[in-house]
């Protein structure tokens, strides 16, 4: 007993980052390692649509079958969140600059605004868009009124619908890291660029934006990653010209029963969106994404 | 043309007695919301020297470089370069370059970017820039450093390249705000000697920024004592040394002893100066600071010129003597230092150097203190309201 305690108290020192790190490791392990395997098995099963029961069949075609019925929607959802995050980056790179350099007292009062949508549930708030952008609602109500539009013009069901309500509802994902990455510039060093003759246009260029690529790859993944497997916004404010890959991985899973087929299908997303964020990551070349993530 | 006669017209409304280089600042003063840091400033920085602002935290030195950089701009008053007026010049514009406290050099770039930085916004091509930046990393010691990033160097090693990116720009004058105050002491000792090296090879104009008087004084030509904003003094450091304008200046640069006069009466040359407790010092007259009444003045000697003997001994000519008695003594290697309750009242500090004499003064002994007429100077009295703040 007390050999053990010396031991502990001699190795204490090392041993307790590991022992704060357990819960978050079994929490990877039971909640995602497993599944994720458990996933890629039940892909190469084959099940039977009347009795439900499965037995591995090493069906490797079923990624190559899965692949050619839905690789229109897996383009669909890469385009939708492509867009959605560049909108997001262009909308959250101001407010961030602002919130960082100008917002002075205020800080954690803009702050807070910036998370305040986070206090409703995603889906709600979701709803509440297409409650917005009916055809009775007030967008559409006004722009009419206004002769801005014609009155057979639509937003909901189409793709700037699912688009737009992606990039209000991941706003906060790509302001954030942004925020902490422009934060960390030191106000001298910004005087030193305007020291050495740079004006407004050049701190900007050579001085805040190469400071703030690690932000910008972070908020990236964050707001990119989520909104490609989204299936909320599509399913609440698009329509089925607009499906999205993640509609179909549900739809498979919850509608058809087709675990296979809808593990597969993640399977191929995952890979997919892993070999993007390397190649973008390699040429990035961030080596300090994990401190803003 | 017109940029010409601009500039031409520009000069003319200078100062008239500046000469082109020099930096003037007219008139300067900078109100913040809650308080004011620079208090109606007038200074004329000569070209090619090496002047030091010197003053405790909050005296307004750094809110003075920081205009002369152009990134605070004065409340009211006018800034020259070589006569022409840059007082609302944003910093890029201006032709002055800035070693920061922090350095601030750019995490993201090399040190050859870095030093590069303000060479190639000027316009210049990236050869010619390679160029002069191998000769500055050569003028500050650092050559074959050229491609590490600044976080892997050490902080002596930072603030060179700090040095060098601003001086590879040749500005008319170079700020440097307390580039030392993160070094440690034997570093900041080599440091003070190369930047004096350094500055006397480039014979750019240097304005330092300490709140260090040692500092201050190892490497100025010419020192500005400041405090509240104002200037308290200016000269070179042995002239604010040796013959202090305010009492201020006496205690801040050094150390002094310092006893209030009660009266003064003029004898030639020469003025006796009564003090408490029946004692007397004489001064040279031309030391007395004009217009003032005794009661305001105090009477003021180094601690180091001041020589230490039993009371009795002889006392050399043109000598003024105090007699007291011995209430500390300690001993620190290079010398002795003394605490003296002298019989005028109030204390002296005396520092004997360490000449191997047996027969130091102990403590509780009988002694007289001599220093000659010539090292005793006159200042204006510390403030009253300044005596109560202390007190309280």
């Amino acid at each position: 007993m007390t050999e053990r305690n010396s031991w502990f108290r001699r190795h204490r020192k090392t041993a307790v980052p590991y022992l704060l790190a357990l819960p978050a490791v079994v929490w990877l392990i039971a909640l995602f390692l497993i599944p994720l395997v458990v996933m890629l098995v039940k892909s190469l099963e084959t099940c039977s649509p009347i009795t439900g029961s499965c037995e591995m069949a090493w069906n490797w075609s079923i990624f190559h079958l899965e692949w050619s019925m839905f690789h229109k929607q897996f383009f669909t959802s890469l385009r939708y969140a492509g867009i959605a995050t560049v909108i997001d980056l262009l909308l959250a790179f101001p407010i961030a600059y602002f919130i960082a350099f100008f917002s002075g007292r205020r800080k954690n009062f803009f702050l807070l605004m910036l998370l305040v949508p986070f206090f409703i549930s995603f889906v709600i708030r979701t709803i509440i868009w297409q409650f917005l952008l009916s055809n009775s609602g007030i967008v559409l109500t006004v722009l009419r009124d206004l002769h801005l539009v014609g009155a057979d013009y639509r937003i909901l069901g189409t793709s700037t619908a699912v688009i737009a309500g992606m990039a209000y509802n991941y706003l906060p994902f790509t302001a954030l890291p942004l925020y902490v990455s422009l934060e960390r510039i030191d106000s001298s060093i910004l005087d030193a660029g305007a020291d050495l003759y740079a004006g407004k246009v050049m701190r900007f260029v050579k001085v805040v934006l190469p400071l703030c690529i690690p932000g910008i790859f972070a908020a990236f993944l964050l707001t990119f990653i989520p909104a490609l497997g989204d299936y909320v916004n599509q399913q609440v404010l698009g329509g089925i010209s607009n499906t999205m890959i993640g509609t179909i991985i549900q739809n498979l899973f919850l509608v058809n029963a087709n675990y296979p087929g809808g593990s597969a299908l993640s399977a191929i997303l995952m890979g997919v969106s892993l070999i993007g964020i390397l190649a973008y990551a390699k040429i990035v070349g961030t080596k300090s994404i994990g401190e803003y993530l | 043309m017109v940029r010409l006669v601009a500039n031409m017209l520009q000069r003319s409304s200078g100062p008239a007695e500046t000469q082109t280089g020099n930096v003037v600042l007219q008139r300067v003063t900078k109100q913040f919301a809650d308080h004011l840091a620079v208090d109606d400033l007038s200074l004329e920085i000569v070209a090619g020297e090496f002047l030091s602002l010197l003053g405790p935290s909050g005296c307004g030195k750094t809110t003075t470089l920081r205009m002369l950089g152009g990134f605070e701009t004065p409340t009211s008053g006018t800034i020259y370069f070589g006569g022409q007026d840059v007082t609302d010049l944003p910093p890029h514009k201006r032709d002055v370059n800035t070693v920061f406290q922090s350095y601030a050099l750019f995490p993201h770039l090399s040190v050859a970017d870095n030093i590069a930085f303000g060479l190639r916004r000027k316009g210049q091509s990236k050869t010619e820039a390679r160029a002069k930046v191998t000769d500055m990393l050569d003028l500050v010691d650092l050559a074959g450093l050229a491609d590490r990033r600044p976080a892997a160097l050490s902080g002596g090693q930072q603030q060179r390249v700090a040095l060098a990116r601003a001086l590879v720009n040749q500005p008319t004058l170079l700020l440097l705000d307390e580039p030392m105050s993160a070094l440690d002491a034997k570093l900041r000792k080599h440091m003070q000697i190369e930047l004096k090296r350094i500055q006397q090879e480039v014979g750019i104009t240097f304005l330092y920024v300490t709140h260090d008087q040692e500092e201050a004084m190892t490497m100025s030509d010419r020192i500005v004592v400041m405090q509240q904003g104002r200037i308290e003094d200016l000269g070179t450091p042995r002239s604010i040394y040796e013959h202090p304008g305010t009492a201020f200046v006496a205690t801040f640069l050094g150390a002094s002893n310092l006893m209030a006069v009660t009266a003064l009466q003029h004898s030639g040359d020469l003025a006796t100066i009564s003090l408490g407790g029946g004692q007397h010092v004489s001064v040279d007259a031309s030391a007395l600071p004009p217009g003032v009444l005794a009661g305001d003045l105090s009477v003021g000697v180094r601690p180091e010129k001041i020589s230490i003997s039993a009371e009795g001994a002889a006392i050399s000519p043109a000598s003024n003597v105090l007699t007291g008695q011995v209430r500390v003594a300690t001993f620190t290697g290079v010398g002795n230092q003394y605490l003296v309750a002298t019989d005028a009242g109030g204390e002296f500090t005396v520092y004997a150097q360490n000449l191997g004499d047996a027969a130091a003064p102990r403590t509780g002994e009988r002694v007289q203190l001599t220093w000659p007429i010539a090292h005793t100077f006159v200042v204006r009295s510390p403030k009253l309201s300044e005596e109560s703040e202390a007190t309280l």
